[in-house]
This record gives structure tokens, sequence and C-alpha cells, in this order.
């Protein structure tokens, strides 16, 4: 038979604990509060949740609370969609920020069908492991090694190493998180705003002949680009040929027509690349005999 | 008598025995010379010869440049043909001088100055080694007038000299004891003087015999200068395990030898100071192992400093294809890519591996935790753990919670792993990545 | 002068090494279990070539199974598959089913290697987990034992070796015990020297204790096995059962603790597993000293006759611990606090 009396009384415990500890959590909650802006949250939710670190803040939680206070703009956030980034400033009821679009942007396109490896690296198969052995042995000392490093920091997928063994940036994907920058041990990655279309593809700083021996596309230093364009924008230095961007709205793509082997190119829509009329076809598709 | 000895170690084959008999010769010169402004740690020296400019034989080209830096001396007379950049062992681009020897040329020392070394100070004494543009033979290439000079408060009480090369191949410090004896003690009594030392110890290890026998021979009547015999064992050369064997005393974590009033200098370096200070000289050729299976005529050779790779390859002549080139001894040596790049100050020995003698190409398989790294690393640290937190990038805890800085990347860990793990890589790796974090924070 | 550079190659120091690898290490603990299976064999028959021929083979194809599974290359071919299904033929009974066998290789190489990662990542001895699993599930199969050097063995097979699927076991009519069930049960006591030269009944690969001993001093001269440890375990067990032993002369004398059992093939093969045992010589003795210590109490205490298993399998989860314990006292490193 059932013992009603002591169900009775172990029901009627249960619900008076329940009750007690209700209300202490009710006060708790009153008393305790702390006050945050909940746009916050929404704004947090209108964020990728990459948690990139582009923006300069720890996470999208930080950033979203910057760009409440006003601290920051939405433009800021380079990972959004410009439609993404318009719907927090209309949130907000704040400007968007101006802020161009960013890509990484590779100095270097000497893969293995162009640019020569002189002896076989063994060992981890990282671009900073092989470049602490020698500087991982090929020929251009400045040149990409071609490892992948970069590839497999990329938290948006978005590069991708070609047949060559050189990076690819999609610049849909890219946004600019710094992550392949900081990784590379070449220091070959540079953060661009997508209107420079004016790019030299190469960081050697041998002269003539002797680049072009580990790379046929490496830049000679023979000024060609720097006497086309208008005056101050290029400049030769240590060998190199360096674009001043400050003064690159004037820029067109005649300066880099005469340049002999295709160092410096003009860079188009989805990653096209234009080289000068005066660059030297590369025919070979295979990489490189080691040696 | 017992040998002294550390616990831990490996036994690597010697291969010695390549070179251990063949007196040192002198090498000739070769038709350029590349000599790097930074062969030295520290800060690069300061070139103060202009292109086109002649030099003769033993010339200041380039000056200190600070307390941590030494001189260059020209190898050769001859002329500057640039004062511009060339390819370094590690790969970079540093800045160099480059000089054309003249053919005609007798080549002969020009320009020295008889110090007397009897009437010299100790202050007088390291400045004249750093006036010599002298580093560390041994490898390290440190200046050894830094070395030299105690931190302020620390006296040196015993000034060992380091005759153990435990190195597989080399031989230099072995031929130098042979046949620079006289230098030796003289560079001995020099540095005595230099750092007001009590004793010095001269440190071989059992394999070398005659080297035992003639310091023994020349030591004797010297009432500071003795002779002690190690046991054949790798890495028994190196500062930290000197220490602990001869004097069971260990060099504080991150200090220096003169923590526990200690200077360790290598033979040849001795040997140089001996024979270079008194007549006021520079260092301009030092002496370099030659060995390993890849090469035709392996010795040990007087090189002049400056002397590109290529060159000696062609002299010494290659065995079929050159496999692996290595400055330095197989244990620690670096593996050059560019076959520019010259001699330096630091390079005690150039050896060539054929097919069948490097390692390079096994399989690795993962960690069994078989403890073969444990008991054979000689600082006492535990690679297995390093090396399974470095596969996962945990950098910050190698070197927290792992001592990953005590680490003198002596290689015994790779050397013993059955799974090939490229322990020394990992923590090569470990140690660039927690640096560039500290100096970014 | 660019043919110079044919063929050169540029590694990280450093050159040399050693030329041992793992499956040299894992194929020379191959060679010394080999005269163990031939003893067994010897003195169980035929049911023991099968039993351990099935374990082998089932645990190989498992690791061949999982390694096409998880699209891994082969590992087969560093031994270590094959010395877990050799380990665990050998501690079961002689007469054990062969499709529970089967059953137990795949359990031992599915959840007590490759769920982990693989080699080097099991924490648990991968053969002592699939056993686990067998005493677990089929208690008593794995309990029944059969007489050793019986007549017919090499040509029959032992009745109930070939049992079917989920069939239950035809009863057996001549059924052993082993030394330590006869101990703890009976209060009867076996002869050392049977013990030692493996005239006893017992699981197929343990009642030998001196081709166990042989091939455990092969690997210890080869500098392929700890001799700490199993050092270390015959100590403190010949130590603690001493201790019992004169206090009360009614428990087993340490000899016969040391013989009996699984004892021996687990101390040399299976707590000497480089990857489950502690890395530093400190952690070594303290690792033998705690599973000698549990395989007394087991035995003497416990319900079970014998405990190596699971003493094997507890000092296994200690021995991370043990690791974090024991590591060396660095070169050079200041008392007191870290330097930085």
């Amino acid at each position: 038979m059932i013992d009603i009396q002591a169900l009775f009384v172990a029901v009627s415990l249960m619900v008076a604990l329940g009750v007690l500890l209700a209300t202490i959590l009710a006060i708790a909650n009153k008393k305790l509060h702390v006050f945050e802006d909940p746009r916050i949250d929404v704004v947090e939710g209108m964020l990728p949740s990459a948690n990139c670190g582009a923006c300069g803040e720890p996470g999208c939680r930080a950033f979203a609370e910057k760009v409440v206070k006003g601290g920051a703009t939405p433009g800021q956030c380079t990972v959004s969609s410009s439609d993404g980034r318009e719907d927090i400033a209309h949130f907000l009821g704040v400007d968007v920020g101006a802020q161009e679009k960013r890509v990484a942007r590779l100095a270097c396109a000497g893969g293995n069908n162009v640019a020569r490896q002189r002896v076989e690296y063994l060992g981890l198969p990282t671009c900073q492991a092989a470049h602490l052995v020698a500087g991982g042995g090929k020929g251009c000392v400045w040149g990409c090694l071609g490892l992948g490093d970069c590839e497999r920091v990329c938290d948006f997928g978005a590069i991708t190493m070609n047949e060559w063994g050189l990076p690819v940036v999609d610049e849909e994907k890219c946004t600019a998180c710094n992550d392949c920058v900081e990784v590379c041990p070449k220091d070959l990655f540079s953060l661009h705003p997508i209107s420079h279309k004016l790019w030299v593809a190469c960081k050697n700083e041998v002269f003539g002949e002797d680049a072009e021996i580990e790379c046929e596309v490496a830049c000679t230093a023979c000024g060609r680009c720097a006497a086309d364009a208008p005056e101050g924008i290029i400049e030769m230095k240590n060998n190199l040929a360096v674009i001043d961007y400050s003064k690159i709205e004037k820029v067109t793509d005649t300066c880099i027509q005469r340049c002999p082997t295709g160092a410096i190119v003009w860079l188009g829509e989805k990653g096209w690349v234009k080289k000068g009329v005066g660059a030297k076809g590369i025919i070979r598709k295979t990489p490189l005999p080691i040696g | 008598m017992s040998l002294k000895t550390f616990a831990h170690g490996i036994h690597p084959r010697e291969n010695k025995e390549i070179t251990a008999l063949k007196p040192i010769r002198r090498f000739p010169f070769p038709p350029y010379f590349v000599l790097l402004l930074s062969q030295h740690a520290g800060k690069p020296a300061k070139p103060i010869v202009r292109e086109g400019q002649e030099v003769r034989r033993g010339e200041l080209i380039a000056v200190a440049n600070g307390f941590v830096s030494v001189p260059i001396h020209s190898p050769a007379t001859g002329v500057v043909k640039k004062v511009g950049t060339s390819l370094d062992f590690n790969g970079k681009m540093a800045p160099a001088i480059i000089i054309i020897p003249y053919p005609g040329s007798l080549q002969q020392v020009e320009c020295w100055q008889s110090r007397d070394i009897d009437h010299m100070t100790p202050k007088e004494i390291i400045q004249g080694v750093q006036d010599m543009g002298m580093v560390g033979l041994g490898g390290a290439a440190f200046p050894t007038h830094v070395k030299l000079t105690p931190p302020k408060g620390k006296t040196i009480e015993t000034l060992i000299i380091n005759g153990c090369e435990c190195e597989p191949y080399l031989t230099s410090d072995h031929r130098v004891m042979l046949e620079q004896s006289d230098d030796i003690m003289m560079g001995i009594r020099l540095l005595l003087k230099g750092v007001m030392a009590q004793r010095a110890v001269i440190a071989i290890e059992a394999n070398k015999p005659d080297a035992i026998e003639l310091m023994k021979k020349c030591s004797e009547g010297e009432k500071q200068i003795s002779v002690a015999v190690f046991q054949t064992k790798y890495p028994q050369g190196a500062e930290k395990m000197l220490t602990r064997a001869l004097m069971k005393k260990d060099i504080p974590s991150g200090g220096l030898p003169a923590d526990i009033g200690c200077v360790i200098s290598n033979v040849a370096t001795v040997a140089e100071i001996g024979r270079l200070l008194p007549r006021g000289q520079g260092l301009i050729e030092r002496v370099v192992t030659i060995s390993g299976r890849g090469v035709q005529r392996p010795g040990n050779y007087f090189i002049p400093i400056g002397t590109p790779l290529d060159f000696i390859l062609d002299q010494v002549g290659l065995e079929g294809r050159a496999h692996q080139v290595i400055f330095g001894g197989p244990m620690m040596g670096k593996g050059v890519a560019f076959l520019e790049t010259p001699i330096t100050k630091g390079i005690s020995g150039i050896v060539v591996m054929a097919d069948a003698e490097h390692k390079s190409r096994q399989k690795i398989y993962p960690c069994i935790k078989c403890a073969e790294c444990v008991n054979s690393c000689p600082i006492h640290l535990n690679p297995s753990t390093l090396g399974l937190l470095a596969r996962k990038d945990e950098f910050d805890q190698m070197a927290e919670d792992f001592h990953l800085f005590d680490c003198f990347e002596c290689g015994c860990c790779s050397y013993v792993c059955p799974s090939h793990i490229p322990l020394v890589q990992y923590f090569r790796l470990a140690k660039e990545a927690v640096r560039k974090k500290r100096s970014a924070a | 002068m660019t043919s110079r550079y044919l063929d050169m190659e540029i590694s990280t120091s450093p050159h040399l090494g050693r030329g041992l690898s793992v499956p040299i290490i894992m194929r020379n603990v191959v060679y010394a279990l080999l005269p163990i299976i031939g003893v067994a064999v010897y003195t169980f028959g035929l049911s023991v070539f099968f039993l351990v021929f099935t374990t082998l083979v089932t645990c190989l194809m498992a690791e061949r199974f999982i390694c096409l599974w998880t699209r891994k290359p082969s590992t087969i071919g560093d031994y270590s598959a094959a010395i877990t299904g050799i380990l665990l033929g050998l501690t079961l009974p002689p007469g054990f089913p062969l499709w529970m066998a089967a059953l137990g290789s795949v359990i031992a190489m599915a959840l007590g290697k490759a769920l982990f990662g693989g080699l080097g990542f099991n924490p648990f001895n991968p053969a002592l987990v699939g056993r686990a699993f067998l005493q677990a599930a089929f208690p008593t199969a794995i309990t029944t034992w059969s007489d050793a050097f019986q007549a017919d063995r090499f040509t029959t097979f032992i009745n109930t070796t070939l049992t079917l699927p989920f069939m239950k076991a035809i009863p057996d009519t001549v059924s052993g015990a082993t030394a330590l069930a006869a101990m703890k049960f009976d209060h009867k006591l076996a002869d050392t020297y049977d013990l030692f030269i493996g005239n006893i009944s017992g699981s197929a690969g343990e009642t030998c204790a001196l081709v166990i001993l042989l091939g455990g001093g092969y690997l210890a001269l080869r500098k392929m096995l700890d001799w700490r440890i199993p050092v270390g375990i015959f100590l403190s067990v010949l130590l603690v059962s001493g201790l019992f032993w004169w206090m009360d002369p009614k428990n087993p004398p340490p000899l016969f603790m040391l013989f009996s059992g699984g004892l021996m093939l687990g101390a040399v093969f299976m707590a000497t597993d480089m990857v489950t045992s502690p890395v530093t010589p400190v952690g070594a003795w303290i690792y033998s000293g705690i599973i000698g210590v549990l395989v007394v109490f087991i035995r003497l205490f416990g319900g079970l006759p014998e405990g190596v298993m699971y003493a094997i399998l507890l000092g296994n989860a200690a021995t991370p611990l043990i690791n974090l314990m024991t590591q060396p006292k660095v070169y050079g490193s200041v008392k007191g606090g870290k330097k930085d």
C-alpha cells in the first residue's frame, strides 16, 4: 500500500525547497544585475563570429562593444559583407565608416617552374622550419618557399597553393586578417587596398642577370618601369622597384609595358594578372629540376 | 684513474680516423675572398675600405662596432672589388667585403707589430685579443675578449682549455694540439695573466692519447697548468658538460661560465692567441678539418678566412656528388645551401656527407615514449614531452614548464630517436617563435 | 657550376642517426616472443597455435582496416599490431574459444589503440584492454583452464576451442586449475620448479617463467626494454608478499608469488610497453613499485585469483601523472622558483 502521508511530505518539501531557491535566484538577479547595453548582443549577432582579429580587437564581442560605444565604425569589420556592415550601421544609426576592402598580396611570382630550388630541403614540411635551415635552399633567398604555411593558417580558405607551389589569394574570401602576413618567414605578404592595381611581385635585391639566373620573373632593377611611370611613383631601392602608393591615383598600366621579366604587374578583377607586352612568356609548365 | 665525465650523452661513430693522422697543410688562395662583416656573434664590423682600394695581407679592413664586436683583417694582398652584400650560411644576404688577391704577390703578412708581452697589463692583453679579431674558433664564434671580461663582481679562478673535440669527423683541434703545442702554452700563459686566474686545465677526451701525452709533457714544470682526461662521449666538449665533469658544478640556467668562476676557451683559439698576440697580428686564417665520405682528399688545412666553399670543394675534390655539405661537425653543424658561402672564423670543419652517411630521408613514426631521448639529454630535459608539445604548437608551455631555453641543440635526442622525430628542429622552431613573441610583447 | 648542386640536400642538425627505428625495436620484441609461442604450443598443443594465430591475424586485419577507414597510410609495417596480437593470444587460456579471441583482438585494436590515435597515443596497453574486455564479457570462458602436457594435445583441439559464436561451451570434463586458483581456493601450493619451467596449467604463454626471462633478457641487453620495470616489479612483489608471508605463513611464499600466474609475462612484456610506461628512470621505479604492490594485494585480498592485468592497467593509468611528477632535474636549474 502506498504511504500517502510520506508521499505528501516528500512532495511538499520539494515544492518548498524549489520556491525558496527560486526566490533567492530572483533576488540575486535583481540585486546583482549588471547593466549591459542590449544592443551589444544584437550587434554581436550581426557580426560574422569569425573572431579573426582583423579589426584589431580580441574578438567579435569586443568589437561589438566598441562599435556600440562609438569607438569603432562597423566598416572596420572587414569580414562582414557590405550589406552586413550597412545593417549594423543602420541599426545603430551611425555611419558605416569608409573602409576600403583590403586583401593580402604576395610579393613573389617565383613558382617552381620559373625559380630554381638549389638544394632539396628535407625536414618538417613548413616554411618556418625550412627557413631556419640555411634559408630553405631556394636560389632566390627572398622568394616563396612554397610549403604552404599561409594556406594552413588562413581561417577563411582564401589561400590555395597553385600547381607551382605559390599561394594564390582569393580576393573575395580574403578578409585582411593579417595571419598570413605574420606567418610568412620571408615576409612576402602585405595587406593592400583592393584598388592598388600596380604591384611588384618580387622582393629580390640582386641586380640584373644574377637575379634572372635564379628566377625568370625576378625584378632585374633595369629601371624601365620607374622611367615610364609618372614622376616619383616608382623608385629603385636596393635593386628593386618600390611603389609609392600615396600617389597611386595617377598611375595607369603604361609603366609595366616595358618590364622585361614581368615582375611588375597590373592586377585586374578576380585575381586576373596582366603583364606588360615586353615581358617574356613563361612556357615551362613543369617544375625546374633541383640544382 | 677513472675518466671524468657527465651523465647521459651518446657515443656516435667518431670517424676521426679519416683525418686524425693528416698534418695541417696550407691551402691555396682562391680567386676571390668574401669577408662577411658579421662572422661573430654581436654587431657586424664596420668596413673602413672603399671599392678599388689596395689592401695588404693582414691589414685592418673593418673595425669593431662596439664592445661585442671584433675587427676583420684582410686575408690577402689584393684589391677591394666590392663593399656590398653576399650570401652567408644562414641563406641571407649579409654585408660583406669582396677582395681579389694579386696573383703575383708573395702573400706575406705585411701588417704586424711585435708586442712586449712580458710587460703587458691584463687589460692590454684583453684589448689585444679584441684587436686581433679573435672569436671562439670552436664554432660559436663568440668574441673572445668578451668572454675574458668577467661581469663585475665575478672573479675567474679556472681557465678551461677545451680540447675535447667531441664532434664526430672533426680533428682540427687534435692536430692543433699536436702541432702547435708551444703556441698553446704561450696562449695559456697570456690568458692566465689576462683573466688573472689561478689555474688552467687542458681538457682532452681519452680518444686522443698522443695529444694528452704531448700536453702533459709541455705542461711539466708549469705549476698552474694541468691536463684533465675525459671519457670519450658526445657532447663532452660543451661548456656545460665540461664544468660538470671537471668541477661538479653547473653553470646556472641562462648564466655564464664566469658565474662559477670559469672561462672556457677552445684550444685552437688559445693557440692562435699564443701565436698572433705577441706579433700583434690579426686573425686571417684558421685550421679547418675537411672530411666525410664525399671528399677525395680529406685532411686538416690552414684556410684563409673568406675562402668560398666552392673553391675549397674544387681543391679537395668531390667523390661523385656532394649530398650534404655541413659547416661544423655533423651533430651541431649547419647544412649549407649555397656553395658561394665563404669560410668564416667560426667554422672548424667542413663535412661532406655521401649517400649512406646521413639520415634525412627516414620515415617519421609517432613518439613511442621509449625514453631514449630522456636518457641521453645531457641537460636532463624531457625531449619526449617537449616534442609532443611542439607538435601541438604549445611553444609557451615548452619555454615556461619544460626549460626549452636550456636546450643547446646538441642533437642527442634526435640522434637516438627510433621514431626519427626531428626534435631539434622542433625546438629551434619553438625557440624562434617564443623569441619573436617576447620581442613583440 | 650549377651542376654541383645536383642532388644536394639540406637538413637540420644532427646529420647523423643511430640507425635504429620503431619497426626494428618492435620486430625484436616479436623475436623475443617467438620462443614463448613455441613453448606454449609445445605445452598445450594445437589449440594454442590456432589461438595465437587467430589473435595475430585478427589484430593485423583490424589495424589495416582501421587505416583504410581513416584514410591513413598503413601502419602494419611497424609491427606494433603484431605484438598486440601475440600478447593477447598468450594471455588467454589455452582452450579459449577462437571467436571470442577474435572479438577481443578487434576490441584491443579499436578501443585500445585506434580510438586514441594509434601507436604512441594509447594510454593503456592494447592487449590488456582486449583481455579486460574478454574478462568482463566472458568470465567463464576466460577462467576455464586445461592441463598442460595432455597426451593428445597435438592431434585434437581442446573441446572449448571451436565453440561457435554465442553458443554455450561444451562442459569441460578435464578442467585444470591454475596454480594461483588452487592456492586461493584450495590452499594447494605448486612446486616452484614446476612453475619455473611451466609444468602447470594457466594462460597459454604465462606458464614457463624461464623462456619469458630469456626473451626479456635479450631485449634488455639490446636496450629495447627498460630493465628497471621488470626488476622493480619483481622486487616489490617479493618484498610485499614476503612481508605477508612473514606475518602469516599461511599466505603463499614470495617465490611462488613471483613465478605463478601472469606475473612474468606481464612484468617483462606488458608493463614494459614503452608507450604506456613512464619515460623517466625514477618514474619507472615508482610505476613498477605500484604494479608490484597492486598485484600482491589483488591476489591476496581481491576476489580474483590473479591481478596482474588490472595492476598493469592501473599502472598505465597512473603513468601520465608519474611522468609529470618525476621530471628530471634540469642542468643548472635554479632551486626554488622559475628563472627567466
